[in-house]
């Protein structure tokens, strides 16, 4: 099966859409027309950026160039898992850092490795996409578990605090925190396997079918991407809060004060 | 049971970004058996020398010792066993009565079922003998839980306990039954008390000692009664007569 490949011309219609919008933004003064303009100049050209770089890997087939690629999409998920914590202590980079790596790492090499034995396993045609999409999962995931920890920590002190005088360990301590921390990052990829097919078609299989892959084909795919995120983001997780314990406290069992902000 | 010692102790905390001592070289000793009230103004330090004691927090200098040994050489886990606490606010957890109380014992791996008579014992101790185990903490009087609070120490038979405001959040008729129930504990299991309360008549209903604190240091250390009779410093006459807040 061929595709309909799109001409610039033809996306310049598509421009079309952007106007539209901004139309909207204008008629009710919404001031978000600037907004507009240069998130569609910038999406066109990180786009077209990451094409050309695409490009460049599945003609070379290097492993090199993809191992390097998949090192710059792992640094840049850490950057913005760090970032999307609301407030930032000595450590969060390393806790974050290792959790996606570890996370990611392991969910893709058992689908490239044993589901799809991808031979070679480089071929970027593969590992591009599937890491791409494990790692930002992963990366929400992570984000996810550690802010929603340390809010808990920050707002149930005196609980964990009875609990340390108790007798606690400190893991002990947060153990009611961890869970709940564990399942709010969980959640939302639960949840998208209760909706997926129902509410939207996922962007990696509607690519596929209009590809030219047989739906059944690409629902295949996408069954084993869905799962495989389920488990990328438990592992990351689990991960996340089990290594976070040491940002709030001491080997000696004590809240660090500087992590929570005084009280 | 324990006899608990400050030694020159100080600790520096920053506050708004400059370092000040919280406790400045404060030493004294507690013995076996007695309650130490612990009074002063509102930020004198008082809630930190007791976290200092079970090691919720680390001194920055001096030593504290528990029967003479410096408690910084105990595992923190133990030291919190045998040093229990009771905060201002029962900080009980979101599970029943019976799960709070067991809370202690089983995280060394006593399991739950094999207690019930000690949780019974426990909450007749603290005068709730009607009071079913199985009930939710938060559906409880903050009286009542303030006294679970205390049962769910007491499980870990501590040799001191350390009270940090236990009845300030509680109404005055609350409030002194729970100074009975401090006393009867003294009484019955010859538990080391210090408490701290920002009421002098508490203090003066409790205490056997009375510890005044001012700015981080010691001002005065006598028998209650001493005290209350005439205190020996100026900040201690200022203190009595609610001259300092
Ligand atoms: N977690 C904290 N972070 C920073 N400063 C604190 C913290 N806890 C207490 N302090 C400060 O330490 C001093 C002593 O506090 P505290 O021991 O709680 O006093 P008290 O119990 O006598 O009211 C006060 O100046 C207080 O503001
Ligand atoms: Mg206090």
């Amino acid at each position: 099966m061929e595709y309909i490949s799109l001409s610039y011309a033809s996306l310049g219609i598509a421009v079309l859409f952007i106007i539209s919008a901004m139309a909207v933004s204008f008629r009710y003064r919404l001031g978000l027309e600037k907004d507009l303009a240069v998130g569609a100049v910038r999406a066109f050209v990180q786009l077209t950026a990451i094409g050309y770089v695409l490009q460049l890997l599945f003609v070379s087939e290097r492993w090199y160039y993809v191992v390097g690629m998949l090192v710059i999409m792992l640094a840049a998920a850490i950057k913005n898992a760090v970032a999307r914590q609301s407030v930032t202590l000595k450590g969060m980079f390393t806790t974050l850092g290792i959790s996606i790596f570890v996370g990611s790492a392991l969910t893709t090499a058992v689908v490239i490795g044993i589901i799809l034995r991808v031979k070679p396993w480089y071929s970027p045609r593969y590992l591009i996409p599937l890491a791409g999409s494990i790692l930002g999962n992963s990366m929400t995931g992570a984000a996810l578990a550690l802010n929603r920890l340390r809010s808990d920590i920050t707002h149930r002190k005196p609980e964990v605090e009875a609990a340390l005088a108790l007798g606690a360990t400190s893991r002990q301590a947060v153990m009611p925190m961890i869970r709940d921390a564990l399942k709010s990052a969980m959640l939302p990829s639960i949840s998208s396997l209760m909706v997926v097919g129902i509410v939207h078609l996922p962007g990696m299989m509607a690519g596929q079918i209009i590809a030219g892959a047989y739906p059944v084909d690409a629902v295949k795919y996408q069954l084993m991407v869905v799962y495989m995120i389920a488990a990328a983001v438990a592992i990351t997780s689990m991960m996340v809060v089990y290594l976070a314990t040491s940002l709030f406290f001491t080997p000696d069992h004590m809240l660090k004060a500087e992590a929570l902000g005084s009280t | 049971m324990a006899k608990i010692e400050f030694l020159n102790v100080t600790k520096t905390r920053s506050i708004d970004g400059e370092m000040r001592n919280v406790l400045d070289d404060v030493s004294v000793a507690v013995e076996k058996g007695t309650i130490l009230a612990i009074g002063g103004p509102s930020g004198a330090g008082k809630s930190t020398m007791l976290r200092l004691a079970n090691r919720l927090e680390s001194a920055t200098s001096g030593r504290v010792l528990l029967d003479g040994v410096d408690i910084s050489t105990i595992d923190p886990i133990r030291l919190r066993r045998k040093v229990g606490m009771v905060f201002q606010l029962p900080s009980l957890f979101p599970l029943t009565v019976q799960e709070n109380l067991t809370y202690g014992p089983g995280l060394r791996g006593v399991e739950p079922s094999s207690l019930e008579a000690k949780v019974r014992e426990m909450l007749d101790m603290v005068d709730l003998p009607d009071l079913s185990p199985g009930r939710l903490a938060g559906e409880l009087s903050v009286g009542q839980q303030q006294r679970v609070a205390i049962a769910r120490t007491l499980m870990n038979e501590p040799e001191v306990l350390l009270m940090d405001e236990p009845t300030s959040a509680l109404d005055p008729a609350t409030a002194k039954s729970v100074l009975e129930l401090v006393c009867d504990i003294r009484c019955r299991y010859g538990i080391t008390v210090l408490f701290v309360s920002h009421s002098l008549e508490h203090s003066k209903l409790v205490g056997d000692r009375f510890l005044l604190i001012v700015d981080g240091r010691v001002i005065e250390e006598s028998d209650i009664e001493a005290f209350f009779l005439g205190p020996s410093t100026e900040l201690g006459r200022k203190f009595l007569a609610g001259e300092l807040k």
